[in-house]
């Protein structure tokens, strides 16, 4: 995020002078924008990301030999209870890093739908409830969900100084003494594998929790290299702010009309925003809870686990300074518009992952743009959206024909690039 | 020449109002410096030198002064803030971390999630008493050309 924004504090004006001259200085463009659109549209293109953000809380995510060992554990069935259960089940590199299926399915079905590997290193937030504050952090909470890969912190930790003993120290040097383990033991499951870790040395315990901390390094190393490429709108955004007439033919007439909607009438962009299509933050938007007697609760849940958790950046594995935290150290804990709010998922690639929202609600993007057009009443807390008739001072109804979500369906395929993997 | 300018201006911004359903309202206050709601201080909100980037993390100045422009020492505040036009909140829970010198504060934490309309409220409990503030920041993307 090199580009600077503009501020206008001294006058509103700052950006509305020459509201239509941003074509003036070439050949006629096929599709017309005003100045401020082709300013939104420049801040869409994927290049304006720039170099994936340094992660402060991991020293070793740049380091070939955590990546390397990280492929080979994001691969690895035996990481898992049953032993059929790795990160690549339900995110494959073959297809999207996900799954295709409405829950993730490990051992057991998961809760939520599973979110993508790529845009993992610029979010500040992981999971849909923002519960992880870091991909390596992320990376641990699966290999001990129950309905994940259902095992035990020390199971794996005794797995890897096993088999991937000379990898570990080459990426983090010497493993720490452990002494006898049990064969499993973790604060997180059964009370036989809690009663087991809480008999443990403390010392075996922090030991055990460095070798995992490093696991979930390993991971986010190698995730790190996963990342979205450019898609059609990409070049169509650069062909419009360089004024590139042939380069609008990119999108078609009726690709353009769904940009225009997504700008405007449709306001998706005020979520979707930014080179990777999401603002990073949590919105409750009313989607529908799959058990209504029980919704999830969201990002408000999220926020308290994060706070607890001994892997987040001010934990004693992280490797960042407390400074260096600033997503937790001014967490925003207070805000009652985080019930039932959930993250803005990125729209790259989104035509090629169905089906969609935090439990895979919605089978087919015409069914997520019907439901922007009708912003139900949320099942818990409040929707951000204004809600048609509703009568608001300041916010204005999604308004959307049959056509418009036609338009805006036909566009979103035009956010479809490659995956950008290693070799 | 600045009337005029001032004319075109309100032209343009009512073009931008029926275009776009984001637009900025009319007639927004847009002052960083003002007096509290109860007029018992003078508040200065200044931004960062360099403008940060959406969802960068980023430092503002206070600056607390009683109603006849003295500076306000050992004042406490709260921060809050959100989009109106979106009924959200702040990404963060920004706060003032220190009096820098006499009745010059740091604001720390502030970060925008996206463009538009942003209102930032401070609570002030200070010797003067207590009272509020709210500031509007209009935040918009970098021009393209």
């Amino acid at each position: 995020m090199k580009t600077r924004v503009i501020w206008a504090f001294a006058a509103v004006a700052a950006f509305t002078a020459s509201v239509f001259a941003a074509q003036e200085l070439s050949a006629p463009l096929r599709d017309k924008w005003t100045a401020e659109e082709v300013a939104t549209i420049a801040s869409m293109r994927l290049k304006v990301a720039g170099e994936r953000p340094a992660d402060f809380s991991n020293a070793y995510e740049q380091k070939a030999e955590a990546a390397a060992l990280g492929r080979a554990l994001f691969n690895d069935t035996r990481l898992s209870k049953n032993g059929q259960v790795s990160c690549a089940s339900c995110h494959s590199a073959a297809g999207q890093f996900e799954d295709g299926r409405q829950f993730g399915q490990g051992v057991g079905t998961g809760k939520r739908r599973t979110m993508p590997v790529m845009g993992a290193a610029h979010a500040p937030f992981l999971f849909w409830d923002g519960r992880k504050d870091s991909a390596w952090s992320q990376a641990l909470g699966p290999l001990e969900d129950p309905a994940e890969h259902g095992g035990n912190r020390v199971a794996f930790v005794q797995l890897v100084l096993s088999h991937y003993k000379a990898q570990y120290q080459a990426a983090f040097g010497p493993a720490p003494a452990l002494g006898q383990l049990p064969e499993n033991a973790t604060p997180n499951g059964s009370d036989a594998e809690r009663a087991a870790w809480a008999a443990l040395p403390a010392k075996t315990r922090d030991g055990v929790n460095r070798v995992f901390a490093n696991m979930g390094k390993a991971i986010a190393a190698y995730e790190r290299n996963i990342a979205y490429g450019a898609s059609r709108f990409d070049q169509y955004a650069e062909a419009t702010v360089r004024g590139d007439a042939r380069g609008q033919e990119s999108l078609t007439h009726q690709e353009v009309r769904g940009l225009r909607a997504f700008l405007n009438k449709g306001q998706c962009v005020t979520c979707h925003n930014g080179p990777l299509l999401t603002d990073h933050a949590f919105h409750n938007t009313g989607v529908p809870p799959v058990d209504p007697k029980n919704p999830d609760r969201g990002r408000i849940d999220g926020l308290k686990q994060l706070l607890k958790d001994e892997f987040n950046c001010l934990g004693p594995y992280s490797d960042a300074k407390p400074e260096q935290c600033g997503e937790l150290q001014f967490l925003n804990t207070n805000d009652a518009g985080q019930l039932g709010a959930f993250r803005t998922p990125s729209l790259r690639n989104v035509a090629a992952r169905a089906p969609y929202m935090h439990a895979g609600q919605f089978a087919s993007l015409d069914q997520v743009l019907q439901h922007y057009a009708t912003s139900p009443k949320a099942a818990i807390g409040h929707s951000e959206l204004a809600r048609p008739g509703e009568k608001h001072a300041e916010r204005q109804t999604i308004r959307l024909s049959a056509t418009d979500i036609q338009d805006l369906a036909a566009f979103l395929h035009a956010f479809t690039g490659p995956v950008v993997q290693p070799k | 020449m600045l009337k005029r300018m001032t004319i075109s201006v309100a032209l343009a911004t009512a073009a931008l109002m029926t275009a776009g359903c984001m637009a900025t309202p009319k007639n927004l206050d847009l002052s960083l410096a003002k007096k509290s709601a109860s007029g018992v201080y003078y508040v200065e909100l200044l931004p960062p030198v360099q403008a940060p980037a959406i969802n960068q993390m980023h430092s503002w100045t206070v600056k607390l002064a009683t109603a006849d422009g003295a500076p306000v020492q050992g004042a406490k505040f709260l921060v809050d803030g959100g989009m109106p036009q979106h009924g959200h909140g702040l990404p963060t829970q920004p706060r003032v971390t220190r009096e820098r010198e006499a009745g010059t504060y740091t604001l720390d934490g502030m970060k925008f999630s996206m463009t538009g309309w942003w209102e930032m409220k401070l609570s002030i409990d200070g010797p003067q008493g207590a009272d509020k503030v709210t500031f509007n920041a209009v935040v918009n993307n970098p021009s393209a050309r």
